[in-house]
């Protein structure tokens, strides 16, 4: 066990962990955040994205100890109470069903937008493909994210 | 204490400010009215007691609570699987009750506060329960009216009711709320019928004309806590004391327990036990990361059964058709077949196969029960919680009013849930240790063990007559089905089957009719189940997977009338449209017209110009398009479904580059919302018609994760979905018009639709599911395509 500082939505937390211990199970049991989601824990589906420095991170597989940097969760997007665009499209477009993947779908599409606030559809598709949803909701997830890329929030 | 502690934090009447606040996403899990039944000090008074009572259907108060800022809750015995099934309940009882959508909270499927009506299951949500619920809300309408009427003196005909305030229309300054009438009050009213679905007081409800917001599309009330993060998902739970908990499955399918060494855990730090009884292990530990390192280094001796408890899955089919049934029917036989067959100018035969596919939600099965005060309380995303609920107290023996399951949001498996492994498993370890227990399985268990949508054979031919028409029809059905699970039995779920518990009598499982809106004179159907070797504590279950038998048997009835089509050099949906317009028979829910109506549409949408498929002439490059139809309905929802397909000639990849669906499920409820049902249900059939496939050796599944069960993508996403929502029946305005179930229809006839695009396309026939691309490219390459 050691004790690891992380920055997580703009406040630093100290846990006592073992350093191997995905960042995943730190910030859902030691930090009781929510929006990062056990999907897999292979990396493989998304529903754990956080992210860090810039980038979609799969917490399932990242050691807590390996972080350096600022960590942004769903719980951090929404700014003074106002919804991140993202957020908003998303409900404007009904995207979820269940919603139990929707975490890493904008969370994923954060950071693909930060780097290319203006993607054509097959950069969508393919920024997004990793992310997996089984009610299907991608065409939805798609229409959002064409909203907020047209300013059309 | 626990259980105590969370009643008394949330069991006050939240203020009008406070309601305010957490209307639009009241459902937030235990934190909020979750747990707060209609009457919470008294149900905190029961909780004391020990006692977690059955709410009673045939009381107004078990269903409606009018709050004193005139508001209401309402408390229905489902469940949401995500296709916002509880903003529609607010709709259709707000409109009864005439109180403001806004003004309203639902609160679902919690046994010891909403009435137990089943839960989820065969989308009759809207279909069925939506009824009771109506008529109670319009029962407490008029209970309120008559005390409206007794307060101002006047007759209830002389008093106007508009968002929950009453007014005497000669004198509008005569006026009262709801909540000033009875808010915080019980209603005492006395409800009847003969069960749950029969719920009804003396009110009638409204005509539809009179409904105002069904109909309408206000949003969902789950999904802004969904995209912010403050949903607390059944995953979510955290209780003082807890610990966490992970299965140790068998290497192999029908292994027997022979030692554990516990030593090999048992200073891993975090370690509290190991919990074992007859074949099923888990390992207890105080963080969720030590459990997670525990069960993996946990040395178990296991010993392999005598005989394989299965074939592989490249041999599933030929041993299906090689092994005897366990159950053989031939209903609805109709005319004299073999004659039609010996009389015919053309006779197809065509064989199919699917095989099994997984529920593979997207979060592995969990729950976390709560032992406290001698209690049981299961926090889960049960589809069916109450089966759980009485499944658990038998299973643990104790009685059913002390166990209680709390009803939580979480990731969707479309029928997955309907056997709850991880509560029972929760449940049995919490009893155990005394202390409050979380469970989640991996996601190599969830897809190696999770029950499957059953594998199926077809063998099915047709007559045709000098003039293309379909004389004969004769269908055999084959799915390896037996011991077929999914109702949350105790002596279903794994833990039971691992711990050597044993029903007397397996369930039968199940085959599927063919569509029988074609008007076909001769028909012969055979419907038969087979099992595989081993049927208890087995990976290879069977359970309800989205329509349980519906897109297999839609993919194989479908594609034959197709293959027919062609046969007759008939266009496709002008060769269906034939044999639905050769009957004038229709039934009480005028299925025939609706039929025909849904597939107009769906040909008006599309643009569907009449020629006998294949078409070879749209070609660009290597990229062949076709487009294919198929028909179907549900109980009495009917949807007609067209594909534009994409075929690659090089790598055998199929896109689903356009859908266009035609949809009647009566009246609707919620326009928007049934609209991303519909896409959602077509989609998932997508991902089944071109990936899904359970893996198999002899003794355990391949397929463990979402590399070996590859699933649809947003790669795969259709650049265009239109979705005509059509009402065909004969008197369209009707005031009793029915409400039917959409949680399913859209997903049946889309694997047969791709396949019939794909022949469209290339001219070969996929007989297969699914339609990987290897599987296309090497069809592709047998034809010289």
């Amino acid at each position: 066990m050691a004790n690891i500082t992380l920055r997580v939505n703009g406040r630093a937390h100290t846990v006592n962990v073992e350093p191997s211990t995905p960042l995943l199970y730190v910030l859902r049991n030691d930090l009781g955040l929510q929006g990062p989601r056990f999907g897999c824990g292979l990396g493989q589906c998304g529903a754990c994205t956080v992210i860090i420095n810039g980038t979609a991170t799969r917490s399932c597989v990242t050691p807590t100890s390996s972080v350096r940097g600022e960590i942004t969760t769903l719980e951090g997007l929404a700014k003074d109470g106002t919804l991140h665009p993202l957020q908003k499209a998303w409900i404007d477009e009904q995207v979820p069903q269940c919603g139990f993947c929707q975490n890493g779908q904008i969370m994923t599409a954060k950071a693909m937008l930060d780097k290319n606030p203006h993607p054509t559809d097959e950069q969508i598709r393919e920024g997004m493909s990793r992310t997996l949803c089984r009610c299907m909701t991608y065409y939805r997830i798609q229409a959002a994210i064409k909203r907020v890329a047209g300013g059309n929030v | 204490m626990n259980v105590e502690k969370i009643l008394l934090e949330h069991s006050t009447s939240p203020s009008r400010r406070e309601f305010l606040k957490t209307s639009g996403m009241l459902v937030v899990g235990f934190s909020a009215a979750a747990v707060a039944g209609p009457f919470a000090a008294q149900a905190g008074a029961q909780a004391a007691r020990g006692l977690y009572p059955d709410p009673d259907f045939r009381q107004l108060d078990s269903w409606i609570v009018i709050h004193q800022d005139n508001t209401a809750t309402f408390y229905v015995g489902k469940t949401d699987c995500g296709q916002g099934t509880g903003t529609a309940f607010r709709q259709m009882m707000s409109d009864e009750l005439d109180i403001s959508f806004k003004d309203t909270t639902c609160v679902m499927g919690t046994t010891d506060v909403t009435v137990d009506q089943g839960g989820s299951g065969g989308s009759d949500a809207i279909q069925v329960d939506g009824w009771p619920m109506r008529r109670v809300a319009a029962e407490a309408r008029r209970v309120l009216l008559e005390m409206a009427s007794q307060r101002f003196g006047v007759p209830v005909a002389a008093l106007a009711v508009t968002d929950a305030v009453i007014t005497v229309k000669a004198d509008p300054s005569k006026r009262v709320t709801y909540g000033e009438l009875i808010g915080g009050k019980r209603f005492n009213v006395a409800l009847t019928g003969a069960n749950i679905d029969a719920t009804t007081g003396v009110a009638k409800v409204k005509p539809v004309q009179e409904l105002k917001m069904v109909g309408q599309s206000p949003q969902r009330y789950d999904i802004p806590p969904k995209v912010d993060g403050s949903t607390k998902w059944a995953a979510d739970v955290k209780v003082p004391g807890m610990v966490h908990a992970r299965n140790v499955k068998p290497p192999f399918a029908g292994a027997k327990l022979m030692s554990i060494d516990e030593s090999s855990v048992r200073n891993l730090p975090g370690f509290v036990k190991v919990v074992s009884k007859g074949n099923y292990v888990a390992v207890v530990c105080e963080r969720e990361e030590q459990a997670i390192a525990a069960a993996r280094q946990l040395k178990c001796n296991w010993q392999k059964p005598a005989t394989a408890p299965f074939p592989a899955s490249a041999d599933l089919f030929t041993y299906m058709r090689g092994t005897a049934p366990k159950s053989s029917q031939t209903p609805n036989t109709l005319g004299n077949v073999d004659a039609a067959f010996t009389g015919a100018a053309k006779v197809v035969e065509a064989e199919y196969e699917i095989p099994f596919q997984g529920h593979t939600a997207i979060s592995p099965a969990h729950a976390l029960a709560d032992p406290s005060n001698g209690q049981m309380t299961i926090y889960s995303n049960d589809m069916k919680s109450y089966g759980m609920r009485n499944g658990v107290a038998t299973f643990l023996g104790i009685p059913r009013e002390q166990v209680r399951v709390i009803w939580m949001e979480g990731p969707q498996g479309y029928g997955r849930t309907a056997a709850d492994d991880a509560g029972f498993e929760a449940a049995y370890i919490a009893k155990e240790l005394g202390r409050p227990v979380r469970m989640q399985w991996t996601r190599a268990e969830e897809q190696g063990w999770d029950t499957k949508g059953p594998a199926f054979t077809f063998k099915i031919r047709g007559a045709l007559d000098a003039q293309g028409n379909m004389t004969a029809l004769d269908y055999a059905a084959r799915s390896c089905d037996y011991n077929h699970l999914g109702y949350n039995e105790p002596d279903t779920v794994l833990i039971a089957q691992l711990m050597g518990q044993r029903r007397a009598m397996p369930a039968n499982g199940s085959s599927a009719f063919p569509n029988d809106m074609y008007a076909i004179p001769n028909r012969r159907t055979l419907l038969e189940v087979v099992g595989l070797p081993l049927i208890w504590e087995t990976p290879i279950r069977t359970g309800n997977l989205r329509d349980p038998n519906g897109p297999q048997s839609t993919f194989a009835a479908e594609s034959f009338i197709d293959e027919m089509a062609a046969a007759a050099k008939a266009d496709p949906i002008e060769f269906r449209m034939r044999m639905l317009t050769a009957s004038n028979a229709d039934d009480n829910g005028f299925r025939r017209a609706r039929s025909i109506a849904v597939l107009k549409a769906a040909a008006e949408k599309f643009g569907w110009q009449p020629r006998p498929a294949p078409n070879g002439a749209r070609r660009n490059g290597d990229v062949l398009t076709g487009r294919g139809v198929a028909y179907t309905y549900r109980n009495q929802t009917v949807v007609a479904e067209i594909a534009e397909v994409e075929v690659n000639r090089k790598t055998g990849r199929v896109w689903v580059k356009r859908l266009v669906c035609a949809h009647d499920c009566g009246l609707i409820i919620n326009p928007e919302g049934l609209r991303r049902t519909i896409e959602g249900g077509m989609l998932h059939s997508i991902s089944r018609a071109l990936y899904e496939e359970v893996a198999f050796d002899t003794e355990k599944v391949l397929s463990v994760d979402w590399a070996s069960h590859p699933s649809l993508t947003h790669l795969d996403t259709p650049a265009q979905i239109d979705i005509v929502m059509v009402n065909g029946d004969p008197n369209p305005n009707r005031p009793d018009l029915p409400h039917y179930g959409a949680g399913e229809t859209s997903c049946k006839p889309m694997i047969a639709a791709v396949a019939n695009a794909i022949f469209d396309a290339t001219g070969v026939r996929l007989r297969r599911v699914p339609f990987r691309k290897e599987r296309v490219l090497a069809a592709l390459n047998a034809a010289n395509v």
